[in-house]
């Protein structure tokens, strides 16, 4: 027997709907969502700061309720990263809705990956410095843990598993481990399993989605199209495919597409729990919408995760303004100088200047980095001002202001990072 | 004739490093892009330096994967562009001139 998992979001704002397919019509071991990108987890540290029991996926509890009568009904469990700056009040979102829908099913929630009381004496690959050096403006230091937690929490018996920093295959992977018993020296496995959890994580993108190019791949029904699932053999081989009726399509060409998306190189994908080698996978199309992989491989890990660094940096101010018909590239040039022009004293460090659209339909952009908020207010309002005080028939005026949250990443030990799986109570104690 | 006559890909981002893979239609073409689609070219191509570029080569696929070092104006958190993750690069290099005739 193949063990079937899914991928029910690939980033937090991913459709619900294809995810509500897959529990319901899935037959699915598991269905993971994942939700968290670098950046997310910084907004979502954010709001933690703001909210103590904030800081978890907006979108958990409307994923949770629509898709979790159908995962309770097939025997379906969840693992799931929307914990992001918080996991365990994500559990406690995820109890209340299972209390509510009167499900029987136990959630735990995963932490360990915040490691910024830890982080300050490590050096910053992007800035060259250490991360103490930010000073207040460290917001936050998440290392991308792996399967250990997920596995500990399936292994006692949880049905949702709520995680924050995880890496994204570990997602996958852990419930491989869990179900197959692979032992984490198989490095092997660990790398098909890896394999196998990158294809899935970013949901349509291996069905279809970020692929059709019209005349040269054209996509079947990709307004309505599914997200994919593996049937995964005992030995880590497996095959991608969606459910019946629904739109786009799994071939080789968007696995290949996928196999190589956000990856370096193909013979050393560092992961927390494996180096997954890639360099000999093969994908053979078995039947329509089925295509099975073969020969991933991995060796040992490095004894460091990756942790990504978030901290404040300065500000980013933006305005737009419209030009259309005769001499328009012309007033939208001069329009830039005037920016150019008043702004060469307010303290703004890079900007960048765009004229987009055709002659007939000119858009100028004006963005800068900027070191405070009214500077960058200051940037907006001088293209507010183009209107009355700039080349003729401007129009359509948009702008925006907004702190940045960069993210530097660095190397920490793997052995100083302790993962922690806790079963929130019962349900019907809090009933 | 364009690689995109002959090949697709998909761009990916880290930080401030930019993947970009091209993957030969048919497998009769890989050789020939093999040999024109160089780390010089491309880097070129996308006007960054030649020393930016690293280049991967997945013959059993027939693909490639390009790191590019640097390309992404600081990365999708710090990058004043529109299209911050530079996830338009793939279209992008999918423009190069080919050489219809010669392997080189």
């Amino acid at each position: 027997m193949t063990f079937r998992i899914g991928c029910g979001a690939g980033f937090q704002g991913d459709r619900i709907d294809p995810a509500k397919d897959l529990a319901e019509r899935g037959a699915l071991d598991v269905l993971v969502f994942e939700c968290l990108a670098e950046r997310t987890i910084a907004l979502a540290q954010q709001a933690r700061l703001e909210d103590p029991n904030g800081g978890f996926d907006p979108l958990l509890e409307r994923r949770l309720r629509a898709c979790l009568p159908g995962c309770a009904r097939n025997g379906t469990k969840i693992v799931t990263n929307m914990g992001a700056a918080n996991p365990r009040a994500a559990g406690e979102c995820a109890r209340a809705i299972v209390a509510e829908l009167g499900l029987p099913l136990t959630v735990a929630a995963v932490t360990g990956d915040d490691v910024s009381d830890r982080i300050a004496d490590y050096r910053l690959d992007e800035i060259g410095e250490t991360a103490g050096a930010l000073g207040a403006r460290l917001v936050s230091a998440n290392a991308y843990i792996g399967v250990t937690g997920i596995v500990d929490a399936l292994s006692r018996g949880a049905d949702i598993v709520i995680c924050g920093r995880a890496s994204d295959p570990a997602l996958f992977l852990a419930p491989l481990v869990h179900h197959f018993g692979w032992e984490m020296s198989d490095y092997t496995r660990l790398g098909r399993g890896t394999l196998i959890g990158h294809l899935l994580e970013c949901s349509a993108q291996i069905t279809g989605g970020y692929f059709a190019d019209p005349g040269k791949k054209d996509v079947p029904n990709i307004a309505h199209i599914g997200f994919p699932l593996a049937e995964v053999s005992a030995d880590g081989n497996a095959v991608i495919t969606k459910l019946p009726g629904t739109g786009g399509l799994v071939t080789p060409a968007t696995c290949t597409e996928q196999m190589l998306y956000e990856i370096h190189d193909p013979a050393a994908y560092v992961q927390p729990d494996v180096i997954a080698d890639f360099s000999d996978v093969t994908f053979e199309q078995v039947g329509p919408d089925r295509v099975a992989l073969r020969d991933a491989d991995g060796r040992a890990p490095t004894g460091w995760l990756k942790v990504s660094v978030a901290y404040r940096d300065g500000w980013q101010g933006e305005g737009q303004i419209s030009y259309a018909g005769a001499n328009a590239h012309a007033r939208a040039e001069l329009a830039a100088a005037i920016l150019d022009e008043r702004l060469k004293e307010a303290g703004i460090t890079e900007r960048l200047s765009q004229v987009l659209g055709t002659e007939h339909d000119l858009r100028l952009r004006y963005a800068a980095r900027c070191p405070d908020r009214a500077t960058a207010q200051t940037v907006a309002q001088e293209v507010e001002a183009l209107y009355l005080c700039g080349p003729a028939a401007g129009g359509g005026v948009t702008k925006s202001v907004k702190e940045i949250i960069a993210i530097a990443s660095t190397l920490f030990p793997a052995a100083e990072v302790s993962t922690c799986a806790q079963l929130m109570e019962p349900h019907h104690e809090i009933a | 004739m364009k690689l995109h006559d002959l090949a697709h890909g998909r761009t990916g981002d880290k930080g401030d490093t930019s993947n970009i893979s091209v993957i030969a239609y048919r497998p009769e073409d890989f050789p020939r892009l093999e040999a024109q689609v160089t780390s010089e070219r491309v880097a070129a191509h996308l006007g960054q330096p030649s020393e930016a570029v690293t280049r991967y080569v997945l013959p059993k696929l027939c693909a490639m994967n390009f790191v590019i070092r640097g390309a992404l104006a600081g990365g999708v958190t710090r990058s004043l562009a529109l299209d911050a993750h530079g996830k338009c690069l793939s279209s992008v290099l999918l423009e190069m001139p080919l050489n219809p005739r010669g392997a080189g």
